[in-house]
């Protein structure tokens, strides 16, 4: 185990994040624009999981374990959103919901 | 470290080779077993006794043309069986088909194998179970991608339906294994069937009898075998996700619904019949009383096929969900309670 | 150059590549299927680092679930791919990466300056020293209140999904 893993990891976390914040600004539809954020959600378990072997501490493992489990309910949760938003308009460009816009 | 692996290497060598035979030995058995369950007899033209129909078969299914359907999405199309034989034959790498037997001094092995303990499991895990649980959860996809691949509302449809199935009573099936590790305090394979060592009574088929019973019926949903076949019943849904296959991508999607079938009687021979263990103290263990156990399996999987009509959809996700889902959760709370109360 | 560390670049790449491929990719179906491969990958990755019972509750619920319900979501809906519309231009393309890119450059710099260097060496995650933080006291209030999160979920996306009949 190199100690330069932890490092390598951590740009690794961060370079996931990124990508996954290009995906939210740039993407239109709604369901992918879904999958980067929960890419971004992995980015940062996986900076949580590098700092827990790098400190020695298993706490940072029980935070991604919510971390995981809050991300499953809020997938279901928002798949069952766009459900009813393909229902209601017939697409899933986010560009079409903008009732609230002034 | 080079020995080591020479010596996985040569164990996933036997083991691969073992269970394509019991592969196409199942192909062959079923057909025969069913067709004297139904007062017929099966195959018994191809060689003696019909011994060589699935040599026959294999031969047929490799001249058949290879098939892709036009509007049908060729790469996932050809890597959904791909998928389907990797997650499959992946997940038997965790089972153990013995405890450790020793090379015996035969003069004619290489060096490192005279009189060399070996332990008759690929990987002995620290979560072998839980990485069970994650394969078969995978090998949902191989079927919701083939079933989508072929641009066909058939095969789409089937390929959901199964994959509602499958993931429905994956839970039901993880549930049941829970209370043998909460008692037997491990996840590994080798620490449960070691558990269950002495006579029969000590199996978790009886300490555990509510735990079989959903075992029984969530891993028979999981193999997508009678009674809950009904997502590639041939006469309802023009035969489901694997329509739209020929020649050896669908003796490929077989192949991998046999072996999942054979890792789930393996695994209900592990955690509820006691592995390698012998049912009575003064006979030795050896990996013979495993292979017996996982013939019974086998055998009743047949059976089932044989006797029992098959479910409608929407019964099956009844009982999935409302059935055995609650009696597993119950199961697992009482044997938590036994568990803290004995302590 | 040992195996964990070819294995943990491998993946590493992977993940790279992956991830790349869900956000570049104009049908949804790729991009969850890219997705699904990011998420084996990490889970490779939490497995070196440590944390085998984490790796594979990865694969369970993130891959093995999770990915399954978005891919049902868009099988069901029949997602087509995103067509190009009126008012796209390269221009903003560029800047969404750039400010990704400005994002990721910070980020960079503190890890840069203040690094953590070295690793645990005795290291034991797997499941019951995990469960048993999991069920101390000091979390026992985070638990129950994620139990209810998902039934609150389970209730909730019943819920919103269905037809108003």
């Amino acid at each position: 185990m190199t100690p330069d893993i932890i490092k390598h990891a951590l740009l690794l976390s961060m370079a996931l994040f990124a990508i996954g914040a290009v995906g939210v600004f740039l993407r239109r539809n709604i369901i992918t624009i879904f999958m980067c954020v929960e890419l971004m959600l992995n980015a940062v378990n996986l900076s949580f999981i590098a700092f827990s072997r790098s400190l020695g501490t298993l706490d940072a493992q029980v935070l991604v374990f919510f971390v995981l489990t809050v991300a499953a309910a809020e997938a279901a949760v928002g798949l069952a959103i766009v459900i009813s938003m393909q229902r209601h308009r017939s697409t899933l460009d986010v560009d079409t919901f903008s009732l609230l816009k002034w | 470290m080079q020995q080591e692996l020479a010596i996985t290497a040569l164990k996933v060598g036997v083991l691969l080779n073992l269970l394509l035979m019991i592969f196409s030995g199942m192909t062959f058995i079923e057909r025969r077993l069913l067709a004297f369950m139904q007062f017929r007899l099966g195959p018994n033209r191809t060689g003696p006794f019909g011994l060589l129909q699935p040599i026959a078969d294999g031969i047929k299914l490799f001249f058949k043309e290879e098939v892709v359907p036009e509007g049908a999405n060729k790469w996932i199309f050809i890597a959904a069986p791909a998928i389907a034989i990797i997650t499959a034959f992946l997940s038997v790498a965790v089972v153990p088909w013995g405890g450790t037997v020793t090379f015996p001094h035969w003069g004619i092995l290489p060096d490192f194998l005279e009189g060399r303990p070996v332990l008759l499991q690929i990987a002995d895990l620290d979560i072998g179970v839980l990485y069970l649980f994650a394969l078969s959860s995978l090998s949902v996809y191989a079927i919701v991608m083939a079933g989508w691949a072929a641009n066909n509302k058939y095969t789409l449809l089937g390929g959901l339906r199964s994959s509602a199935q499958m993931f429905s009573y994956e839970l039901a099936l993880g549930l049941s294994w829970i209370g043998i590790i909460l008692l037997a305090g491990s996840f590994r394979f080798g620490d449960i069937v070691r558990y269950q060592d002495g006579w029969f009574w000590h199996w978790f088929l009886f300490k555990q009898p509510l735990a079989f019973l959903v075992f029984l019926v969530a891993g028979t949903a999981e193999a997508n075998r009678t009674p809950f076949d009904l997502p590639e019943a041939e006469t309802e849904l023009v035969a489901g996700f694997h329509t739209e296959y020929s020649s050896m991508r669908f003796a490929l999607l077989q192949m991998a619904e046999y072996v999942h079938m054979i890792t789930i009687s393996a695994v209900g021979a592990n955690l509820f019949f006691g592995g390698w263990m012998s049912p009575v103290a003064f006979l030795p263990d050896s990996p013979l009383w495993f292979i017996l156990k996982l013939a019974g399996f086998l055998f009743f999987f047949v059976w089932l096929r044989g006797t029992l009509p098959r479910f409608r959809y929407d019964q099956l996700m009844d009982f999935g969900w409302k059935v055995l889902v609650p009696l597993a959760v119950l199961n697992l709370m009482v044997t938590a309670v036994v568990v803290v109360a004995l302590q | 150059m040992n195996i964990d560390a070819v294995t943990f670049y491998v993946a590493a790449a992977l993940a790279l590549v992956s991830a790349i491929v869900v956000v570049a990719q104009r049908n949804p179906i790729y991009s969850a299927f890219a997705l699904i491969v990011t998420l084996c990958s990490l889970s490779a990755i939490y497995g070196i680092l440590g944390a085998s019972f984490v790796a594979i509750l990865q694969v369970v619920v993130y891959a093995g679930a999770i990915m399954v319900l978005f891919l049902f979501v868009l099988m069901l809906l029949n997602v087509r791919p995103e067509e190009r519309f009126a008012g796209e231009s390269l221009r903003f393309k560029l800047l969404g990466v750039g400010l990704a890119g400005l994002l990721a450059a910070q980020v960079a710099y503190v890890l840069w300056r203040f690094a953590p260097s070295g690793v645990a060496a005795v290291f034991d995650a797997s499941s019951r020293p995990v469960a048993r933080i999991l069920f101390s006291p000091q979390y026992l209030y985070v638990f129950e209140a994620t139990s209810i999160l998902i039934l609150a979920a389970l209730v909730g996306s019943v819920a919103l999904a269905r037809k108003d009949a």
